[in-house]
Protein backbone atom coordinates (compact mmCIF):
# COMPACT_ATOMS: atom_id res chain seq x y z
CA UNK A 1 0.00 0.00 0.00
CA UNK A 2 2.71 2.10 0.83
CA UNK A 3 4.25 2.02 -3.04
CA UNK A 4 4.93 4.96 -4.80
CA UNK A 5 2.99 5.47 -7.88
CA UNK A 6 5.98 5.27 -10.29
CA UNK A 7 3.66 3.83 -13.81
CA UNK A 8 4.85 6.05 -16.48
CA UNK A 9 1.92 7.57 -18.45
CA UNK A 10 3.57 6.38 -21.81
CA UNK A 11 0.65 6.11 -24.13
CA UNK A 12 1.00 7.33 -27.17
CA UNK A 13 3.96 5.98 -29.61
CA UNK A 14 7.00 8.51 -30.72
CA UNK A 15 8.68 8.57 -33.92
CA UNK A 16 11.73 6.98 -33.88
CA UNK A 17 15.02 9.24 -32.44
CA UNK A 18 12.82 10.81 -30.54
CA UNK A 19 13.58 10.27 -27.13
CA UNK A 20 11.20 9.37 -24.73
CA UNK A 21 10.76 11.68 -22.30
CA UNK A 22 9.55 9.94 -18.97
CA UNK A 23 6.37 11.27 -17.17
CA UNK A 24 7.08 10.75 -13.51
CA UNK A 25 4.17 11.14 -11.16
CA UNK A 26 3.97 14.40 -8.94
CA UNK A 27 2.01 11.97 -6.52
CA UNK A 28 4.60 11.84 -2.96
CA UNK A 29 3.52 9.19 -0.65
CA UNK A 30 3.04 10.72 2.42
CA UNK A 31 2.77 7.71 4.84
CA UNK A 32 6.38 8.63 6.43
CA UNK A 33 5.08 12.09 6.75
CA UNK A 34 2.26 11.17 8.56
CA UNK A 35 4.02 8.70 11.03
CA UNK A 36 6.25 11.67 11.69
CA UNK A 37 3.61 13.86 12.50
CA UNK A 38 1.73 11.54 15.08
CA UNK A 39 4.84 10.93 16.22
CA UNK A 40 5.83 14.61 17.33
CA UNK A 41 2.18 15.27 18.63
CA UNK A 42 2.83 11.90 21.02
CA UNK A 43 5.79 14.03 21.91
CA UNK A 44 4.65 17.16 22.79
CA UNK A 45 1.30 15.72 23.96
CA UNK A 46 3.23 14.47 27.04
CA UNK A 47 5.67 16.78 27.80
CA UNK A 48 3.34 19.62 27.65
CA UNK A 49 1.71 20.82 31.32
CA UNK A 50 -1.88 21.86 30.34
CA UNK A 51 -2.91 22.14 34.04
CA UNK A 52 -0.85 24.93 35.98
CA UNK A 53 -0.68 24.31 39.07
CA UNK A 54 -2.99 26.16 41.80
CA UNK A 55 -2.06 28.33 44.68
CA UNK A 56 -3.36 29.64 47.80
CA UNK A 57 -2.73 32.87 49.50
CA UNK A 58 -2.04 33.62 52.95
CA UNK A 59 -1.42 35.81 54.96
CA UNK A 60 0.36 35.98 58.25
CA UNK A 61 0.12 38.48 61.04
CA UNK A 62 2.82 41.15 60.88
CA UNK A 63 4.80 40.25 63.71
CA UNK A 64 6.21 43.55 64.24
CA UNK A 65 5.32 45.60 67.76
CA UNK A 66 1.85 46.78 68.23
CA UNK A 67 1.14 48.92 70.86
CA UNK A 68 -0.85 47.17 73.66
CA UNK A 69 -3.80 49.58 73.06
CA UNK A 70 -3.76 49.02 69.49
CA UNK A 71 -4.13 45.41 69.89
CA UNK A 72 -7.38 43.55 69.93
CA UNK A 73 -8.11 41.35 72.24
CA UNK A 74 -9.91 38.07 70.64
CA UNK A 75 -13.27 38.10 72.81
CA UNK A 76 -13.30 34.36 74.67
CA UNK A 77 -17.11 33.36 73.39
CA UNK A 78 -15.89 33.74 69.83
CA UNK A 79 -12.57 31.86 69.68
CA UNK A 80 -11.71 28.63 68.73
CA UNK A 81 -8.37 26.72 69.14
CA UNK A 82 -7.79 23.85 66.83
CA UNK A 83 -4.42 22.28 67.48
CA UNK A 84 -2.79 20.24 64.85
CA UNK A 85 -0.93 17.14 66.50
CA UNK A 86 0.31 13.80 65.14
CA UNK A 87 -1.16 11.25 62.63
CA UNK A 88 -3.63 13.70 61.17
CA UNK A 89 -5.40 14.06 64.43
CA UNK A 90 -7.03 17.28 65.50
CA UNK A 91 -7.62 18.71 68.96
CA UNK A 92 -10.36 21.62 69.27
CA UNK A 93 -11.80 23.56 71.87
CA UNK A 94 -13.78 26.57 72.74
CA UNK A 95 -12.53 29.88 74.06
CA UNK A 96 -8.10 30.76 74.46
CA UNK A 97 -7.99 28.77 77.41
CA UNK A 98 -6.30 31.88 79.66
CA UNK A 99 -7.42 30.48 82.62
CA UNK A 100 -5.67 27.71 84.08
CA UNK A 101 -8.22 27.14 86.73
CA UNK A 102 -11.00 25.98 84.66
CA UNK A 103 -9.02 24.02 81.38
CA UNK A 104 -11.57 23.66 78.65
CA UNK A 105 -12.84 20.54 77.46
CA UNK A 106 -10.69 19.21 74.79
CA UNK A 107 -12.15 17.18 71.71
CA UNK A 108 -10.42 15.17 69.17
CA UNK A 109 -11.12 14.63 65.95
CA UNK A 110 -10.05 14.26 62.41
CA UNK A 111 -10.18 15.68 58.45
CA UNK A 112 -13.35 13.85 57.72
CA UNK A 113 -16.16 15.19 55.51
CA UNK A 114 -18.85 13.95 58.09
CA UNK A 115 -18.39 14.41 61.47
CA UNK A 116 -15.14 15.74 61.39
CA UNK A 117 -13.75 19.53 62.64
CA UNK A 118 -15.47 20.98 59.40
CA UNK A 119 -18.85 20.03 61.50
CA UNK A 120 -17.43 21.40 64.59
CA UNK A 121 -16.57 24.52 62.86
CA UNK A 122 -19.87 25.04 61.59
CA UNK A 123 -21.65 24.78 65.17
CA UNK A 124 -19.34 26.89 66.26
CA UNK A 125 -20.04 29.78 63.62
CA UNK A 126 -23.93 28.99 64.54
CA UNK A 127 -23.68 29.49 67.75
CA UNK A 128 -21.13 32.75 67.54
CA UNK A 129 -24.03 34.14 64.89
CA UNK A 130 -26.85 33.34 67.87
CA UNK A 131 -24.85 35.11 69.87
CA UNK A 132 -24.57 38.01 67.58
CA UNK A 133 -28.28 37.83 66.89
CA UNK A 134 -29.27 37.65 70.98
CA UNK A 135 -27.24 41.07 71.38
CA UNK A 136 -24.83 39.37 73.55
CA UNK A 137 -22.15 40.48 71.17
CA UNK A 138 -21.87 43.05 68.86
CA UNK A 139 -21.82 43.18 64.81
CA UNK A 140 -18.51 43.02 64.36
CA UNK A 141 -17.64 40.17 66.52
CA UNK A 142 -16.97 37.24 64.64
CA UNK A 143 -15.88 33.21 64.79
CA UNK A 144 -11.80 33.68 65.13
CA UNK A 145 -10.16 30.33 64.55
CA UNK A 146 -6.58 30.17 66.29
CA UNK A 147 -4.73 27.25 64.48
CA UNK A 148 -1.99 26.19 66.68
CA UNK A 149 -0.02 22.96 64.69
CA UNK A 150 2.35 21.21 67.16
CA UNK A 151 5.95 19.60 65.79
CA UNK A 152 3.96 16.36 64.95
CA UNK A 153 2.07 18.01 63.06
CA UNK A 154 2.59 17.91 58.74
CA UNK A 155 2.40 20.32 56.15
CA UNK A 156 -0.90 18.59 54.98
CA UNK A 157 -2.34 18.73 57.94
CA UNK A 158 -1.64 22.93 57.64
CA UNK A 159 -2.81 22.94 54.06
CA UNK A 160 -6.15 21.17 55.22
CA UNK A 161 -7.21 23.06 58.07
CA UNK A 162 -6.70 26.21 56.12
CA UNK A 163 -8.65 24.98 53.47
CA UNK A 164 -11.35 24.42 56.32
CA UNK A 165 -11.12 27.99 56.92
CA UNK A 166 -11.90 28.73 52.89
CA UNK A 167 -14.58 25.51 52.82
CA UNK A 168 -16.88 27.19 55.53
CA UNK A 169 -16.08 30.71 55.18
CA UNK A 170 -14.25 31.33 58.69
CA UNK A 171 -12.93 34.51 58.07
CA UNK A 172 -10.28 35.03 60.95
CA UNK A 173 -8.00 33.36 60.89
CA UNK A 174 -4.75 32.87 62.52
CA UNK A 175 -1.22 30.19 62.69
CA UNK A 176 -0.52 30.99 66.13
CA UNK A 177 2.78 29.00 67.48
CA UNK A 178 1.58 26.21 70.02
CA UNK A 179 2.16 27.13 73.88
CA UNK A 180 2.94 24.96 76.34
CA UNK A 181 -0.26 25.29 77.77
CA UNK A 182 -1.29 23.77 74.73
CA UNK A 183 0.88 21.01 74.33
CA UNK A 184 0.23 19.79 77.83
CA UNK A 185 -3.46 19.33 77.19
CA UNK A 186 -2.32 17.21 73.68
CA UNK A 187 -0.38 15.25 76.15
CA UNK A 188 -2.78 14.89 78.57
CA UNK A 189 -5.41 13.09 76.44
CA UNK A 190 -2.85 11.62 74.58
CA UNK A 191 -2.30 9.38 78.04
CA UNK A 192 -5.81 9.49 79.17
CA UNK A 193 -6.45 7.56 75.45
CA UNK A 194 -3.72 5.17 75.34
CA UNK A 195 -5.91 2.10 75.44
CA UNK A 196 -8.49 3.30 73.12
CA UNK A 197 -7.07 5.06 70.14
CA UNK A 198 -4.52 3.14 69.84
CA UNK A 199 -4.17 1.62 66.12
CA UNK B 1 -24.48 -17.87 -15.68
CA UNK B 2 -21.95 -14.78 -16.03
CA UNK B 3 -19.42 -14.01 -13.02
CA UNK B 4 -19.88 -11.02 -11.15
CA UNK B 5 -16.37 -9.19 -11.90
CA UNK B 6 -15.77 -6.95 -9.29
CA UNK B 7 -13.90 -3.80 -9.79
CA UNK B 8 -10.24 -3.18 -8.84
CA UNK B 9 -10.14 -0.37 -6.79
CA UNK B 10 -5.89 1.13 -5.97
CA UNK B 11 -5.76 0.42 -1.77
CA UNK B 12 -3.57 3.64 -1.83
CA UNK B 13 -5.06 5.86 0.09
CA UNK B 14 -4.68 9.60 0.06
CA UNK B 15 -2.50 10.74 2.91
CA UNK B 16 -2.72 14.73 2.41
CA UNK B 17 -5.68 15.35 4.45
CA UNK B 18 -4.20 13.27 7.49
CA UNK B 19 -1.16 15.15 7.03
CA UNK B 20 -2.81 17.96 7.23
CA UNK B 21 -4.66 17.52 10.64
CA UNK B 22 -1.15 15.39 12.27
CA UNK B 23 0.90 18.79 11.55
CA UNK B 24 -1.94 21.55 12.10
CA UNK B 25 -2.10 19.12 15.62
CA UNK B 26 1.67 19.22 15.95
CA UNK B 27 2.03 23.02 15.09
CA UNK B 28 -0.85 23.69 18.23
CA UNK B 29 1.08 21.26 20.54
CA UNK B 30 4.46 23.10 19.74
CA UNK B 31 3.01 26.19 20.61
CA UNK B 32 0.79 25.60 23.51
CA UNK B 33 3.57 23.58 25.23
CA UNK B 34 5.59 25.18 28.42
CA UNK B 35 8.01 22.74 29.48
CA UNK B 36 7.92 21.14 33.14
CA UNK B 37 10.80 23.13 34.27
CA UNK B 38 13.52 20.28 35.96
CA UNK B 39 12.47 19.65 39.38
CA UNK B 40 15.51 17.82 42.08
CA UNK B 41 12.89 16.53 44.09
CA UNK B 42 9.59 14.99 43.39
CA UNK B 43 7.25 16.68 46.19
CA UNK B 44 3.32 15.65 46.35
CA UNK B 45 1.51 18.97 47.27
CA UNK B 46 -1.62 18.85 49.19
CA UNK B 47 -4.54 19.74 47.56
CA UNK B 48 -7.15 22.44 48.60
CA UNK B 49 -10.39 24.40 47.01
CA UNK B 50 -8.49 27.53 45.81
CA UNK B 51 -8.82 28.25 42.62
CA UNK B 52 -6.17 31.19 42.19
CA UNK B 53 -3.84 30.04 39.33
CA UNK B 54 -0.01 30.50 40.15
CA UNK B 55 1.12 34.03 38.25
CA UNK B 56 3.22 33.53 35.17
CA UNK B 57 6.18 35.23 35.80
CA UNK B 58 8.25 36.98 38.73
CA UNK B 59 8.26 33.56 41.23
CA UNK B 60 10.28 32.85 43.74
CA UNK B 61 9.55 28.88 44.32
CA UNK B 62 11.10 27.08 47.53
CA UNK B 63 10.69 23.86 47.67
CA UNK B 64 10.41 21.89 50.11
CA UNK B 65 10.78 17.70 50.21
CA UNK B 66 9.15 15.34 52.85
CA UNK B 67 12.19 15.04 54.33
CA UNK B 68 12.14 18.60 54.46
CA UNK B 69 15.07 19.86 52.60
CA UNK B 70 14.80 23.23 51.04
CA UNK B 71 15.49 23.83 47.67
CA UNK B 72 15.40 27.62 46.08
CA UNK B 73 14.81 28.42 42.46
CA UNK B 74 13.46 32.09 40.60
CA UNK B 75 12.21 31.90 36.88
CA UNK B 76 13.88 34.35 34.93
CA UNK B 77 17.32 33.65 33.65
CA UNK B 78 18.67 37.01 33.58
CA UNK B 79 18.13 36.74 37.27
CA UNK B 80 19.48 34.40 38.22
CA UNK B 81 22.39 35.37 36.67
CA UNK B 82 22.64 39.02 38.49
CA UNK B 83 21.81 36.81 41.62
CA UNK B 84 24.38 34.69 41.52
CA UNK B 85 26.47 36.98 41.00
CA UNK B 86 25.71 38.84 43.95
CA UNK B 87 25.62 35.37 45.71
CA UNK B 88 29.14 35.09 44.50
CA UNK B 89 30.74 38.50 45.24
CA UNK B 90 28.61 38.84 49.10
CA UNK B 91 29.89 35.40 50.16
CA UNK B 92 32.99 35.51 48.34
CA UNK B 93 32.63 31.99 46.59
CA UNK B 94 34.66 32.16 44.02
CA UNK B 95 32.77 31.23 41.05
CA UNK B 96 34.25 31.33 37.25
CA UNK B 97 31.64 32.41 34.81
CA UNK B 98 31.18 28.95 33.82
CA UNK B 99 29.72 28.15 37.50
CA UNK B 100 27.88 31.18 37.09
CA UNK B 101 26.25 30.19 33.34
CA UNK B 102 25.54 26.67 35.00
CA UNK B 103 23.37 28.41 37.90
CA UNK B 104 21.74 30.59 35.28
CA UNK B 105 20.71 28.03 33.31
CA UNK B 106 20.35 25.26 35.73
CA UNK B 107 17.31 24.22 37.78
CA UNK B 108 16.35 24.58 41.61
CA UNK B 109 19.62 25.08 43.87
CA UNK B 110 19.41 23.22 47.19
CA UNK B 111 22.87 23.16 48.13
CA UNK B 112 25.00 25.13 51.56
CA UNK B 113 27.03 28.39 50.31
CA UNK B 114 29.92 26.16 51.18
CA UNK B 115 28.85 23.20 48.88
CA UNK B 116 28.02 25.33 45.76
CA UNK B 117 30.98 26.00 43.93
CA UNK B 118 31.86 22.07 43.48
CA UNK B 119 27.99 21.73 42.72
CA UNK B 120 27.39 24.33 39.87
CA UNK B 121 31.19 22.79 38.39
CA UNK B 122 30.02 19.49 38.40
CA UNK B 123 28.13 18.18 34.55
CA UNK B 124 24.12 18.00 35.17
CA UNK B 125 23.93 14.44 35.91
CA UNK B 126 26.51 14.36 38.86
CA UNK B 127 24.20 17.70 40.00
CA UNK B 128 21.36 15.08 39.89
CA UNK B 129 22.77 12.96 42.03
CA UNK B 130 24.00 14.90 44.48
CA UNK B 131 20.30 16.40 44.68
CA UNK B 132 19.42 12.91 46.03
CA UNK B 133 22.01 13.26 48.92
CA UNK B 134 21.85 17.32 49.70
CA UNK B 135 21.06 18.63 52.71
CA UNK B 136 19.10 21.66 51.33
CA UNK B 137 19.81 25.12 51.73
CA UNK B 138 20.16 25.32 55.56
CA UNK B 139 17.11 27.68 57.71
CA UNK B 140 16.51 28.60 61.11
CA UNK B 141 13.86 30.62 62.49
CA UNK B 142 16.17 34.02 63.23
CA UNK B 143 17.23 35.42 59.86
CA UNK B 144 20.29 37.18 61.46
CA UNK B 145 22.47 34.37 62.31
CA UNK B 146 24.79 32.60 59.32
CA UNK B 147 23.34 29.64 59.54
CA UNK B 148 19.96 31.10 57.68
CA UNK B 149 21.39 30.87 54.52
CA UNK B 150 17.69 30.61 52.94
CA UNK B 151 17.54 34.33 54.26
CA UNK B 152 20.41 34.95 52.36
CA UNK B 153 19.10 33.92 49.34
CA UNK B 154 15.44 35.67 49.90
CA UNK B 155 17.10 39.00 50.32
CA UNK B 156 19.63 38.81 47.05
CA UNK B 157 16.90 37.66 45.14
CA UNK B 158 14.22 40.26 46.14
CA UNK B 159 17.34 42.79 46.02
CA UNK B 160 17.70 42.49 42.57
CA UNK B 161 13.52 42.15 41.85
CA UNK B 162 11.82 43.56 44.11
CA UNK B 163 8.38 42.27 42.58
CA UNK B 164 8.97 38.54 43.23
CA UNK B 165 6.15 36.65 44.17
CA UNK B 166 6.61 34.29 46.64
CA UNK B 167 5.81 30.60 46.23
CA UNK B 168 5.93 27.78 48.81
CA UNK B 169 5.79 24.08 47.22
CA UNK B 170 5.84 21.76 49.84
CA UNK B 171 5.81 18.06 49.98
CA UNK B 172 2.38 16.89 52.60
CA UNK B 173 4.44 14.87 54.35
CA UNK B 174 7.07 17.07 55.59
CA UNK B 175 6.92 18.03 58.83
CA UNK B 176 5.61 21.60 60.13
CA UNK B 177 8.81 22.48 62.20
CA UNK B 178 10.60 22.57 59.01
CA UNK B 179 7.52 24.50 56.91
CA UNK B 180 7.55 26.94 60.09
CA UNK B 181 10.71 27.77 59.36
CA UNK B 182 10.68 28.67 56.07
CA UNK B 183 7.99 30.79 57.12
CA UNK B 184 9.56 32.69 59.70
CA UNK B 185 12.23 33.41 57.84
CA UNK B 186 10.16 34.86 55.48
CA UNK B 187 8.62 36.55 58.32
CA UNK B 188 11.14 38.24 59.29
CA UNK B 189 12.05 39.78 55.87
CA UNK B 190 8.89 41.23 56.40
CA UNK B 191 6.99 38.87 53.80
CA UNK B 192 3.75 38.35 55.29
CA UNK B 193 1.85 37.27 52.06
CA UNK B 194 2.59 34.64 50.16
CA UNK B 195 1.40 31.93 47.92
CA UNK B 196 1.27 27.96 49.42
CA UNK B 197 1.14 25.72 45.82
CA UNK B 198 -1.63 23.28 46.24
CA UNK B 199 -3.66 20.62 43.91
CA UNK B 200 -7.07 21.44 43.04
CA UNK B 201 -9.81 19.29 44.96
CA UNK B 202 -13.73 19.48 44.31
CA UNK B 203 -15.70 21.76 47.17
CA UNK B 204 -17.61 19.58 49.07
CA UNK B 205 -21.67 20.60 47.98
CA UNK B 206 -23.37 22.00 51.49
CA UNK B 207 -20.45 23.54 52.42
CA UNK B 208 -20.39 27.61 52.71
CA UNK B 209 -17.91 27.82 50.27
CA UNK B 210 -20.01 25.63 47.85
CA UNK B 211 -22.94 27.58 48.49
CA UNK B 212 -21.07 31.55 47.68
CA UNK B 213 -19.92 29.97 44.49
CA UNK B 214 -23.09 28.41 43.15
CA UNK B 215 -25.66 30.13 45.56
CA UNK B 216 -27.32 27.04 46.18
CA UNK B 217 -26.37 24.46 48.56
CA UNK B 218 -27.76 21.03 46.56
CA UNK B 219 -25.67 20.01 43.50
CA UNK B 220 -27.28 20.01 40.37
CA UNK B 221 -28.30 16.84 39.07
Amino acid sequence: MAEMDVSSGGGHKKGPGVKKGKKLSTRVDLTPMVDLGFLLITFFMYTTTMSKPKTMEINMPNNEKVEEKDQTKVKESVAMTVLLSKDHRIYYYEGLATDPTKPPELKVTYFKPKGGIRDAIIDKKKSVDELRQQGVLSGKDQLTVLIKPDVNSTYDDLVNILDEMAINDVKVYAIVDITPVDQEFIHMTENANQGTTQK
Amino acid sequence: MPKLKMPRKSTNVDMTAMCDVAFLLLTFFMLATRFKPDEPVTVVTPNSISEIPIPDNDIMLLTVDPKGRVFFSIDNPGIRRTLIEDVNEYKSLGLTPDDMQSFAHGASVGVPFAQLKSYLAAPPNQQKEFDKVTTGIPTDTVNTSDQNELAAWIRMARNNNPKLRIAIKADGNASYPEIKKVIKTLENWKIFKFNLITGLKAVPPGSAAYIMQNGTAKPKQ
